[in-house]
């Protein structure tokens, strides 16, 4: 069994033969965006992908900007897609209809043949935005990205619960996604979960139509949400949560309406998963085996284990034992929006890039009042007579993804530049105070 | 699955849809913190993408708020998990239709 739809089971048979059909429909090309929503579709269209060898582009978000730049990236290019009205703007090749399900005295034994994949083939490119406008493009080979999900269901203790049901609330694209709900069941056998339920109501319920032993992968906003919604929560075997830190409590609470434990995951999208806490256990982080981070020049670096080269971390990890650290926040310029990430300067080079932009910048805001997702959103200030809000937020729409879109957004007649033309961030706070002229919605 | 939809109601009088829009507008406007007037809302411009110009987090904020205001958990009739959000119209829609408070 490879998969999960409305509670029914799709089994390895359908799974082999959807891989050959989407792999014959892909044709030969050297790269895929593969946009499937349907988690199940995505897999398959990645495992046809691999397959095929053909290279799998994983961005974190699909604007039109974006594309333009994959396009740049890696030529002919093409967009596998699940929706009819599609609007990525690369050669489109749709996802096949459903096949009638195979009877089972009609499948070739020959068929049956699980397709071995080379260690070392490329897999997939992962995207982070990068400080120059440009992605910044991470590889993923097919071994170490084996190697890491392995780990994953040994942390996650999912090999000695027999068969488990993975639901996940992050899109397959997404580093975590992908690894902890696409690639830990295809490499380890267990059966994702087609659907991905959105609204707390569903989410339960989707769930709940999942045979034992279930597992949730999600986030803190989402498990917060799910919490807050006062939807009766059906007995799951464990919550797995990562793209940003969980409060101790809010992971307690899971914890016990749940009836589970709650496991944390920590990594990146360079790095793939690197560490597990039991957060109701306590701070300190479990590394995978083989991977260490040493200091250098006040920045931590990881390397060993599965991590393809050593990798620059944006937080401030404190290692406090052979295999464990504690997490001290972020870098900076780091943005990290509901799992999201990217950086000021990013942000700042795509403003400043739009027609009638004369000078421009984010800033980060303090908390706003609490909402239920615990989400804060940044705030920009832009110099631009000749722009109105609609407009401008219109033409940063087609660059950077929606939850980076500034809120307020603040129409001023100079930035708050000190001599040396640097913009101190209480400065541009400042400017959010009330008397400022703020238009934040068209 | 737990289907604890309400029984539909009887259509409103314009009168309580218009008093409905209004206050669903307001609790938009309070709960995202947007600095605009709810009155200023076209009840059917989109409130998803351009329009209001919400994304997936701001509507799971609304749910939330909607849920604790009219007792209505909001559901995914289909694929789209934002077609409640075509419109403030389409929303308050589906809120007196299901609202068990």
């Amino acid at each position: 069994m490879v998969a999960y739809r409305a509670g029914a089971p799709i089994l390895v048979p359908q799974f082999l033969a959807d891989v050959r059909r989407v792999a014959t429909a892909l044709g030969p090309c050297g790269y895929v965006l593969n946009a499937c929503r349907d988690r199940y579709h995505f897999s398959v269209g990645f495992a046809a992908s691999l397959l095929s060898r053909i290279v799998s582009l994983l961005p974190s978000t699909h604007t039109p900007e974006v594309v333009r730049q994959l396009a740049a990236f890696a030529p002919g290019a093409v967009c596998l897609t699940d929706e009819d009205n599609c609007s990525i703007a690369l050669p489109l090749i749709r996802y096949p209809r459903e096949a009638a399900p195979l009877a089972s005295d009609a499948v070739d034994p020959a068929a049956l043949t699980v397709p071995q994949i080379d260690a070392g083939q490329l897999a997939a490119y992962v995207f982070t935005s990068g400080s120059t406008g440009t992605p910044v493009p991470h590889r993923k080979t097919w071994g170490p990205l084996v190697e890491c999900v392995r780990e994953e269901a040994n942390r996650l203790g999912l090999s000695a619960r027999g068969r488990c049901a993975i639901l996940a609330t992050v899109p397959p694209q997404h580093m975590y996604g992908f690894e902890s709900s696409v690639l830990i069941a295809l490499c380890n056998a267990h059966a994702l979960c087609a659907e991905r339920p959105f609204y707390p109501a569903d989410i339960a319920a989707v769930l709940e139509a999942l045979p034992r032993p279930r597992i949730l992968i999600s986030t803190p906003v989402h498990l917060r949400a799910l919490l807050a919604a006062g939807v009766a929560l059906p007995q799951t075997d464990l919550v797995v949560s990562a793209t940003a830190p969980l409060e101790p409590q809010l992971a307690a609470d899971t914890e016990q309406r749940f009836n589970t434990q709650l496991l944390e995951i920590y990594g990146s999208t360079e790095t793939g998963q690197i560490a597990t806490r039991r957060t109701t256990d306590g701070a300190e982080w479990s590394l995978w085996p083989g991977v260490t981070l040493s200091l250098r020049d006040g920045t931590t670096w990881a390397q060993g284990g599965h991590i393809e080269q050593p990798t620059r971390m944006y937080d401030l990890l404190e290692t406090v034992g052979a295999g464990r650290f504690r997490l001290h926040g972020r870098v900076t310029d780091l943005v990290n929006i509901a799992g999201k990430r990217t950086s000021l300067a990013y942000l700042n080079h795509q403003l400043n890039c739009i027609p009638g932009v004369e000078d421009g910048a984010f800033f980060h805001v303090e908390d706003s009042p609490a909402s239920h997702t615990g989400v804060t959103r940044l705030a920009a200030c832009v110099v631009a007579p000749q722009l109105d809000a609609a407009r401008l937020l219109e033409a940063l729409r087609q660059r950077i993804d929606a939850v980076f879109l500034p809120r307020p957004l603040l129409f001023v007649a100079r930035l708050p530049r000190n001599s040396t033309g640097k913009l101190p961030q209480e400065a541009l706070r400042s400017l959010a105070a009330p008397q400022g002229t703020s238009a934040s919605a068209p | 699955m737990s289907d604890k939809v309400a029984p539909l109601r009887q259509p409103l009088s314009p009168a309580s849809v218009a008093a409905l829009t209004g206050e669903v507008a307001r609790l938009i406007v309070e709960a995202l913190n947007l600095d605009i007037d709810p009155a200023q809302i076209d009840p059917d411009a989109p409130l998803y993408g351009e329009g209001l110009g919400l994304d997936s987090i701001d509507i799971l904020e609304i749910a939330l708020v909607v849920s604790k205001q009219y007792g209505v958990q909001l559901r995914a009739d289909s694929e789209d998990n934002v077609r409640i959000f075509a419109s403030l119209r389409r929303l308050v829609d589906y809120v007196s239709a299901h609202r068990t408070k």
